[in-house]
C-alpha cells in the first residue's frame, strides 16, 4: 500500500518532513527573536520606537503569508538581488528567503502575544526595579520579560503550530519541504486520500508533542504571586 | 549601615539630605501635592501621617521620582533630581523604597532579589554580594527564607525581604510607603521591629504610615498632610499631645480613641 513511497528520493519523505523542521526552527527561533524586540519597542518609552513596532505589526499580520513569501523570491531575490549569500545556490537561497519570510511574519504575532504577557506584570514590580537602579533595559531584560514569557508560553505555543503548518507555503517558492513531496505525489500517484492522511500524520507527530510539552512547560514556570 | 551607630537622640548633624522646594504636582484637575517645602536631614526619621488622599504616598513617590512633579525643586546629598537615564538610575540606587504591596520580583528567590542591584546596578562580586544578602536577611530574621520563593512567604517576612533588598543597595535614605498596611495585623510589629532598629542605627527614613505608636517612638519629626498641603511638623511628643491645627486634631480624635 504504502509503496509509492519508495519512489520518491529527491526529497524522500524523511528528508521532506526535515526540511519542514529546519524550516520552523529557525524561523522559530528568529521570530522570536524579532518579536520580542518589536514588544520591546512597542512598550518603550520612546514614541518613534512605539510607533515603528505598533505600524509593523499592523502591517505584517494583514498581509497573506503568501504574498509575503512570493515577495521574498520575486521581490526581494529578483527585483533588489538579495542572494542571502548563496547566489549560485538556488535551494539554500530559497531556504533562507523562505525563513526571512517566515521570521517578518511570524514576529508581529509573537510580538503580540509577549506584549500580552507584560500587561500581566504588575505594575509594582518594573516600580520596584527601577527604584533599586535598573535601567529600563535591564528592568525589560531581567525582570519584566522573564515573567511575561512565562505568562504567554500556551499562547506561544499556538504561534509555533501555526508556523510549523505555516511553511508548507515555502513550497511557493520552490522549497522541497512536506508540502512540495505531497504536491509532487499528488500530480504522479493515484492514491490521493492516502497521502493526504499520510502528510496530515507527518505533521500532527510534529505539533502534537509542541503542544502538549509546552503546555507541561507553562505549567511548570508559571509564576506564583 | 555597616558601622553608622548614631544613637537616635543625638541631634544630626546639620546637612541637609532630602530638600523640597516649592514642589507642586496634578492628577489632571486634582492639585495632589501643594506647595511642598520639607528637608530632612541626615540621620533624621521623618513620619508621614495624614487622611487618606491627602498626598503623602504621592510625595514619598517623588523623592526617586516614581512620580514625576510639574514645578518646583528637589535635591538629594545637594544635587537635583535628574529627570531620567542613566543619571536617575543612580539616584535611585542610592535611594532605598519599600513598597505597600511588597513588590519583591516573583520569579526569582529571596536571596536573588537581594542579590539583583548589588550585582546588576553594584556591579558586586557574586560571592560578596551573596554574603552581604545572607547578613541582611538575618538581619531581618528571614535568613532560613533565602532560597524560597517569595510567594511562599507570609506578608510580614516578604516586606522584611523587602527592606534587605532595599538595604543591600547602601542607601542614603529609605523610604517607606505605607509598609504596613497590607499586612495581617500579627505580622506589622515583625516590620515595625526591623524599621526601629533602623531608625536606631541612624538610617535617614521617610515612612508614610498609620501606624502612630511607630510614629511616636521612632520619629524624630511627624509631617501632617492634608489636602496637598503640609499642615502641620513636630516632634511627635509636641504632635501628639498638643496638635496645633484643627486639620489634625480632627484627625487624631478619629485615630486615637484611648
Amino acid at each position: 500500500m504504502f509503496d509509492f513511497l519508495s519512489n520518491y528520493d529527491d526529497p524522500s519523505l524523511l528528508g521532506a518532513f526535515w526540511m519542514t523542521v529546519k524550516l520552523t526552527v529557525f524561523s522559530a527561533v528568529g521570530s522570536l527573536v524579532w518579536g520580542t524586540m518589536l514588544a520591546a519597542m512597542r512598550v518603550s518609552p520612546v514614541p518613534l520606537m512605539r510607533g515603528f513596532g505598533t505600524a509593523y505589526v499592523n502591517l505584517v499580520r494583514n498581509i497573506p503569508l503568501t504574498v509575503i513569501i512570493v515577495f521574498t523570491s520575486l521581490g526581494l531575490a529578483d527585483i533588489f538581488g538579495m542572494t542571502m549569500g548563496a547566489p549560485d545556490d538556488f535551494k539554500v537561497q530559497n531556504f533562507r528567503l523562505a525563513v526571512l519570510g517566515f521570521v517578518a511574519y511570524t514576529a508581529a504575532f509573537v510580538c503580540e502575544a509577549i506584549r500580552s504577557g507584560i500587561n500581566t506584570v504588575p505594575v509594582g514590580q518594573a516600580e520596584a526595579a527601577r527604584a533599586i537602579g535598573l535601567s529600563f533595559g535591564q528592568v525589560l531584560r531581567l525582570i519584566v520579560l522573564p515573567q511575561a514569557f512565562r505568562a504567554v508560553i500556551g499562547p506561544l505555543a499556538n504561534v509555533l503550530i501555526a508556523l510549523t503548518k505555516n511553511t508548507t507555503v515555502a513550497a511557493a517558492i520552490g522549497v522541497a519541504e512536506a508540502a512540495y513531496l505531497m504536491k509532487e505525489m499528488i500530480e504522479n500517484e493515484a492514491q490521493t486520500l492516502l497521502i493526504g492522511a499520510v502528510f496530515a500524520f507527518g505533521f500532527v507527530v510534529l505539533t502534537l508533542p509542541t503542544g502538549l510539552f509546552l503546555g507541561w512547560l507553562s505549567k511548570r514556570l508559571a509564576v506564583k504571586r | 549601615m555597616t558601622e553608622v551607630s548614631v544613637v537616635k537622640d543625638a541631634v544630626p548633624a546639620a546637612d541637609d539630605l532630602v530638600v523640597l522646594k516649592s514642589v507642586n504636582k496634578h492628577f489632571g484637575a486634582l492639585h495632589v501635592l501643594q506647595d511642598i517645602d520639607l528637608t530632612i536631614t541626615r540621620g533624621e526619621v521623618v513620619v508621614v501621617i495624614g487622611p487618606s488622599g491627602s498626598g503623602k504616598s504621592t510625595l514619598c513617590r517623588t523623592i526617586n521620582r516614581l512620580e514625576s512633579i510639574d514645578s518646583g525643586d528637589i535635591l538629594i546629598d545637594g544635587k537635583p533630581l535628574p529627570a531620567e537615564g542613566k543619571a536617575l538610575a543612580r539616584l535611585r540606587a542610592d535611594v532605598g523604597m519599600v513598597f505597600q504591596s511588597f513588590n519583591l520580583f516573583a520569579h526569582k528567590t529571596v536571596l536573588e532579589n537581594v542579590m539583583l542591584g548589588q550585582l546588576k546596578v553594584r556591579k558586586a562580586d557574586k560571592k560578596q554580594a551573596e554574603e552581604k544578602a545572607r547578613n541582611l536577611l538575618d538581619r531581618v530574621g528571614v535568613g532560613t527564607q533565602a532560597d524560597k520563593y517569595p510567594a511562599q512567604l507570609s506578608g510580614g517576612q516578604q516586606q522584611r525581604v523587602a527592606i534587605a533588598r532595599a538595604l543591600a543597595m547602601d542607601p542614603k535614605v529609605m523610604l517607606f510607603d505605607e509598609p504596613t498596611s497590607a499586612l495581617d495585623p500579627e505580622m506589622i510589629n515583625e516590620v515595625l521591629e526591623v524599621m526601629q532598629q533602623l531608625a536606631r542605627d541612624g538610617m535617614t527614613m521617610v515612612v508614610v504610615t498609620h501606624e502612630m505608636g511607630f510614629a511616636r517612638s521612632a520619629a524624630n519629626r511627624v509631617v501632617f498632610m492634608a489636602d496637598g498641603r503640609i499642615v502641620e511638623e513636630a516632634v511627635p511628643d509636641q504632635f501628639f499631645s498638643n496638635p496645633r491645627s484643627d486639620r489634625a486634631k480632627d484627625f487624631l480624635s478619629k485615630i486615637l480613641h484611648h
